[in-house]
């Protein structure tokens, strides 16, 4: 039993069929941490990417050493010193919150080399223009540079966004009941292994079908000279 | 100052790496004035404009623009080197129109026209489209408001790009080779739409141009610049048909055909 639902071993079929609302549980999970992970991920990467791209050193240095590191370290590292590290400074966050923000952490490193590349896609002559125009170097960045960004990157944002969902099972090693963890616990209580586990890739593998097929609608779909402002 | 000079160029000197791009350049042009530059690519005309609009710095020299330096503040009887606030207020005395137009491929026309008179004049969004439709209507494009750039010909994005400068009401427009990007049947649109703005008595006009019969059309002064400098200048008739200068005369009869 778990999460108050029981498992029917007498048959595989029946096991199978048992134990699924069981795994939705799961995958529940970690669809909310997937689309936590990204949020952050998306938000904090822009920041970095702004950053990197700040004329000053003073602020161009620190994102870009920031980004190496984040780059250059294990996810689980990051993890556990959000799970464990944190607590002893007196910052202490819930399992799910500290693995969902690790995976933002770290993939905020990857997605700022996609903004940055995908920003600096974005001619010259439009900086030129706001520039000309007296418009803020945030107005030009936010209304002029980034609209026009946004549908060059949405590919590689969507590679991120899978990415991020294949390695949330990571965060079962601080204990977030997330599809693959919910599998291996029943496995361990009914020592059937194959069946939760090849659910799990099933499951995954529909997710990730799933979200590749949203992420090129969104590539065909959203017009190349920039989301659209009237 | 005690002249009438709304842009003054003093010992300007302008250098990327090695290269010097403006050599201790002196110019000046009166309010109201329309001058053209012309010169051989390389020669650093583009580069007054750029300076101008702030989108290139100075690395020796003053400007001073309707009485005040541009790249500079005054503190305590000394220019320094000026600040964001200053370089931002500067630049409401320019509008500029560029040989790439520049317009905002993902805002209709309006919307070009209208986002900085909103966000930087603070205008109200009536006030700002209200301002959009007079321009739009002066460069003859009222009817594609609502089209986005990619609707339009080049040189109809171009005299919108004209519009959008407008719109900020600039008292010296810049021109930066404004029909070099176009295709030769296109040139005319915006060359009209450049002459009818000759007519306003008190905006002050600089342009770079290949066009040279426009030029001569136009222009209260015509300056023809070689290596960062000034060549030669003086009234288009003198320049274009009676030029001084060995280098001048060399330059013009590549565009003027031999008959």
């Amino acid at each position: 039993m778990l999460f108050g639902i029981h498992w029917d071993t007498s048959t595989s079929w029946t096991f199978a069929v048992s134990i699924f609302p069981i795994l939705l549980r799961g995958l529940i999970v970690t669809i909310e941490a997937t689309i936590v992970g990204f949020l952050v991920a998306a938000v904090l990467g822009l920041i970095l990417a702004a950053l990197k791209g700040a004329r000053s050193r003073l602020v161009s240095w620190p994102a870009r050493v920031v980004t190496e590191f984040l780059r250059d370290t294990p996810l689980l590292i990051q993890l556990f010193f959000l799970y464990y590290v944190l607590p002893e400074y007196g910052l202490v966050l819930p399992a799910f919150l500290t693995g969902a923000l690790a995976l933002g952490v770290q993939y905020s490193a990857y997605m700022s080399e996609v903004y940055r590349a995908g920003l600096e896609s974005v001619a010259r002559g439009q900086t030129e223009a706001a520039h000309a125009l007296d418009l803020s170097a945030l107005r030009t960045f936010c209304i002029i540079i980034l609209p026009q960004a946004i549908p060059r990157i949405i590919p590689a944002l969507g590679n991120y966004l899978v990415s991020i969902m294949k390695d949330v099972p990571v965060l079962s090693v601080v204990s977030v009941l997330e599809m693959l963890n919910v599998a291996k616990i029943i496995g361990d209580r009914t020592f059937d292994y194959m069946i939760p586990l090849s659910m799990v890739g099933g499951l995954y593998m529909i997710l990730t079908l799933v979200a590749s097929a949203g992420v090129r609608y969104l590539d065909t779909h959203l017009p190349k000279q920039g989301l659209p402002l009237r | 100052m005690n002249d009438n000079s709304i842009i003054k160029f003093d010992g300007v000197v302008k250098r990327f790496g090695n290269v010097t791009i403006l050599d201790s350049l002196n110019f000046n042009v009166q309010k109201g004035e329309k001058v053209t530059i012309i010169g051989p690519s390389g020669s650093g005309k583009s580069t007054v404009l750029r300076i101008l609009m702030t989108l290139e710095t100075i690395n020796d020299g003053v400007i001073h623009v309707a009485g005040k330096p541009l790249w500079h503040e005054q503190k305590d009887d000394k220019l320094v080197p000026a600040g964001e606030a200053h370089l931002r207020a500067m630049r409401k005395e320019m509008g500029m129109v560029f040989q790439q137009f520049n317009l905002f491929p993902h805002m209709t026309v309006r919307r070009n026209v209208t986002e900085a008179p909103m966000q930087v004049l603070k205008l109200s969004r009536e006030k700002a489209a209200k301002r959009a439709e007079k321009y739009l209507d002066l460069v003859g494009l009222s009817s594609h408001a609502d089209k986005f750039p990619s609707q339009l010909s080049g040189g109809q994005q171009q005299r919108v790009a004209i519009a959008r400068a407008l719109a900020m009401h600039p008292n010296i427009m810049l021109f930066d080779e404004p029909t070099s990007a176009l295709d030769p049947e296109l040139v005319g649109e915006v060359l009209n739409v450049i002459r009818r703005l000759a007519g306003e008595h008190d905006l002050t006009m600089l342009l770079v141009t290949h066009e040279m019969q426009f030029a001569k059309q136009i222009s209260d002064r015509v300056c023809f610049f070689d290596k960062g400098r000034i060549v030669e200048e003086g009234p288009p008739d003198q320049i274009m048909v009676a030029p001084k200068e060995d280098r001048t005369r060399e330059f013009l009869k590549a565009f003027i055909n031999p008959e």
